[in-house]
């Protein structure tokens, strides 16, 4: 076993970790610990756009922005939270422009920005433009980006070192045992702070466009030490992924004037969402997409409809519902154009398809894609352990695996770009702080050891059970039982079940004996990451009889805001049971004691 | 969806075990055409031989993970679909790079040419309070070298760089690009004297596989013949 000391200690290498890393590493010794080479990290596959009310092109305000995301998150986003968040886009838009990133362009040469979900001015009820993009490639720009300041300033990298356990002493994070996934070695990070930065965990679902690295490792991790999770009854599902294979197609091209298109050649989302229509929020779309299959306007009866951006298109809905230019002037696209701004999709759906989105619709089924829910955090970070929001000391997390709570019951598009950098800063600014107002913590006694032993069981284990058998029944499970429309009887009826699997994903076993580059040992482990998270969303979602945001019941169809305008916590017991409580959402009080953000019925 | 069933020839090599590297055959039956080579690998991984080892991380091309040699082109598996070549499929891993298992190559030599080209925003004028501008043309004047997912399939396909381990190699020199030809970045000079060396861009043959191997679809070969051409007149041709 190799120790290694460093003051912060970044778990992850996607937008969260990198910006902490790049805040961190100006006064305190980092190092940012990853199981895959940072470019590989997820948030390349990000696509849209990232929000801020720069107003390059309209009338905006980041105040704008706020109310939209509080009532995207259908009033369970914490509002001081989303405030903070919808204030400082504005100001880490531009400072990702001064470290390079290649914007789009306006006219005027101002970063660019298109509609997006959920996006509106506030005044006319209609879609602002507020998604400042790289072209369909704004989070592989903002990963390049990231990776390449941190390079310039010296951030120490351990890359492909599976981080398996945290550290904690008296209540404190004081480090991690990581696996170096080339030669089967442990090795002990002692640091001052840890932040987890290890991004979602969609891979428990069938149809999902995350990537196969995401299997929720830090989530998993944290919630074996004790640390609750928040909220993870709200998963997103995105309402356009290719179908049957979850690949996701970018909000963009609704933005970009695409719509949705049943079996009927009707564009249903007029009567779902009659003034923003194809950009009302992602649960909206997708439950759209999901009554218009159960009515049977699937296409061909199917669980699919199309999206369709062919000019010709979208240039009729923009003549029907009077789209204009910032001039005034009718606003019209063309072919050059959708390429010009589409560029990857174009490419996916040639690749997997065999489809030129400019001369044929792209066939679509939501997909599973974002979780609302994680570690709980404030503004800067720091893990909240209780419902009295008591901060666990040097712990802090950020990204997707977090849970601020920004997004509430439901994201908008382009808030997870925009959650990463701003919540990956502040929470690397305050590790810096951290690390320069505290001592060292010893290291707990035999640090590592029951990494050891824990990879040790799995690698030797003699079992007969198989992790891909167990994964198709959990994905299918889920898939079934915890999606897009829940009931209380396949919560619990997936409550068991996953019960079931993880009594089995004991007695896997797997082939690779060996300890050289060991990835069958690596997604054995993985998978109880799944599993652990799957119990936790399954349970969560059990006890909320309500609907609001991405969890949709068929059972209680109705916001219950006086019962459940609550966070749920789950925590994961050494005995393999869930105890579940609750903590308020955080409203904010205008002078006279009325509520700054009334909760009212979402409408589009 | 047509199934179809595939024989599938994997180079394979475990260092703990092996003393040459060898091939290995698997046979996999009901296979979607349109599924990825990545899924029929996995699918090996998963339910045939759980030793079998390959990096992947996000299944459609963007992360760059999973370039290995395919039917004896660099390719994505994940971009790679059965329809177009099977029945028989030969995998091995890209060449040039020290193997450490199976189709799993040491990158360490790829990212420090990429380190070495100085791959961040040079400009030390103070920033404006807000966005530097840049016109429209001034941002299609690069936007091509902006996709590159650093997967290493074009230098690993470049015959420069297999005679010569110490070439910079293409994807190295379309990162270069990417910042020279960005209207906002200053560090020209220095990039151009970098890559003003053997070693550098003089060491391209124009031998085209790159541009051949490419996932995403860069015009490397363009690419490079612009940064020759800075080098010989002294000027960006913006």
């Amino acid at each position: 076993m190799q120790f290694h000391k460093h003051e912060a200690v970044i778990v992850g290498a996607g937008g969260a970790g990198l910006m902490a890393a790049l805040y961190a590493s100006k006064s305190v010794d980092t190092a940012v610990i990853s199981k895959l080479y940072p470019t590989r990290s997820h948030t390349g596959a990000a696509q849209g756009g990232i929000g801020a009310a720069l107003a390059n092109l309209e009338e905006d305000h980041w105040e704008w922005h706020a109310y939209d995301t509080v009532k995207g998150a259908d009033w369970m986003g914490d509002e001081p939270e989303i405030e903070f968040m919808c204030r400082e886009a504005i100001d880490v838009v531009i400072e990702l422009e001064h470290m390079g990133l290649p914007f789009d362009r306006t006219p005027e040469g101002k970063i660019s920005q298109r509609p997006f979900g959920g996006h509106t001015n506030n005044i006319t009820h209609k879609p602002v433009r507020r998604a400042a993009h790289a072209a369909d490639r704004t989070g592989h720009m903002i990963l390049q980006t990231l990776y390449q300041q941190c390079i310039k300033n010296n951030v120490n990298f351990y890359d492909e070192f599976q981080v398996v356990d945290l550290l904690i002493n008296d209540g404190a994070a004081v480090g991690v045992v990581a696996y170096e996934i080339a030669t089967g070695e442990l090795h002990v990070f002692h640091a001052k702070t840890v932040l987890f930065a290890t991004g979602g965990f969609g891979r428990m679902w069938k149809i999902t466009s995350n990537a196969h690295a995401y299997t929720g490792d830090g989530n998993g991790i944290a919630a074996r030490r004790g640390i609750p999770q928040q909220d993870l009854e709200f998963f997103q599902f995105h309402p356009t992924g290719i179908r049957g294979m979850g690949i996701l197609i970018t909000e963009g091209v609704r933005g970009e004037g695409g719509v949705l298109i049943n079996n009927e050649g009707e564009r249903f989302m007029d009567r779902y969402a009659p003034n923003v229509k194809d950009l009302a929020s992602r649960d909206v779309v997708s439950r759209a997409i999901y009554l218009e299959v159960m009515a049977g306007r699937g296409i061909n009866g199917e669980d699919w409809v199309w999206l369709d951006i062919r000019p010709e298109t979208v240039n009729k809905y923009f003549e029907r519902d009077d789209i204009r230019n910032p001039d005034g002037t009718p606003r019209r696209i063309d072919a050059d154009y959708v390429r010009k701004k589409l560029p990857d999709i174009a490419d996916f759906t040639k690749t997997y398809l065999g489809v030129d989105p400019v001369v044929d619709p792209m066939p679509v089924q939501p997909t599973a894609h974002y979780a609302m829910g994680g570690i709980p955090t404030d503004v800067n970070g720091r893990v909240l352990i209780d419902e009295e929001r008591t901060v666990m000391p040097g712990m802090y997390a950020a990204g997707e695996c977090a849970c601020v709570s920004a997004h509430g019951a439901n994201r908008l598009g382009t808030n997870s770009l925009l959650d990463l950098v701003v919540f990956g800063k502040s929470a690397g600014i305050d590790m810096a702080r951290y690390c320069q107002e505290n001592d060292w913590k010893p290291l707990p006694e035999n640090a590592g050891q029951e990494a050891a032993d824990m990879l040790e069981r799995i690698r030797t284990n003699e079992g007969t059970e198989h992790v891909a058998t167990l994964r198709t029944e959990l994905q299918q499970l889920m898939t079934k039982n915890v999606s897009v429309f829940r009931t209380q009887e396949l919560l619990d009826e997936a409550v068991v079940e996953i019960q079931k699997l993880r009594e089995r994903y004991k007695h896997v076993g797997i082939q690779d004996k060996g300890k050289t580059f060991n990835t069958e040992l690596l997604q054995a482990w993985e998978f109880g990451n799944l599993l652990d998270l799957a119990l936790l969303t399954a349970t969560s979602a059990a006890a909320r009889t309500e609907s609001r945001g991405a969890h949709a019941r068929d059972d209680y169809p109705d916001r219950d805001d006086e019962h459940w305008m609550k966070h749920t916590l789950a925590w994961l017991q050494p005995d393999g049971s869930v105890k579940l409580s609750y903590k308020p959402v955080r409203r904010i009080l205008n002078p006279d004691g009325t509520y700054k953000y009334p909760a009212i019925k979402r409408v589009y | 969806m047509a199934k179809v069933n595939v024989t599938v020839k994997i180079l394979r090599f475990n260092p703990d075990v092996d003393e040459q590297p060898h091939w290995q055959t698997y046979q996999v039956n009901d296979v979607d055409e349109t599924s990825q080579v990545l899924d029929v690998l996995h699918r090996i991984k998963w339910y045939q031989d759980g030793t079998l080892t390959l990096r992947s991380s996000c299944a459609h091309g963007v992360c760059g993970s999973d370039a290995m040699v395919i039917n004896g082109h660099n390719r994505l598996a994940c971009k790679t679909l059965v329809r177009d070549v099977q029945p028989t499929i030969t995998v091995e891993p890209i060449r040039g790079l020290k193997v450490i298992k199976d189709l799993v190559v040491d990158m360490e030599p790829f990212f420090a040419k990429y380190k070495s080209i100085e791959p961040w925003f040079i400009n030390p004028e103070p920033p404006p309070e807000r966005e530097r501008l840049q016109s429209q043309k001034d941002r299609e004047r690069f936007d091509d070298t902006t996709k590159c997912i650093l997967c290493g399939a074009c230098t690993t396909s470049c015959p420069s760089f297999w005679a010569n381990g110490e070439y910079v190699g293409p994807a190295a020199i379309v990162q270069a690009h990417r910042w020279i030809f960005d209207s906002r970045d200053k560090g020209t000079a220095e990039r151009l004297k970098i890559l003003n060396d053997r070693f550098g861009v003089w060491a391209c043959r124009t031998a085209f596989n790159c541009v051949e191997a490419c996932p995403r679809e860069i015009d490397i070969t363009k690419a490079i013949g612009e940064v020759k051409k800075a080098l010989t007149f002294g000027t960006i041709d913006f």
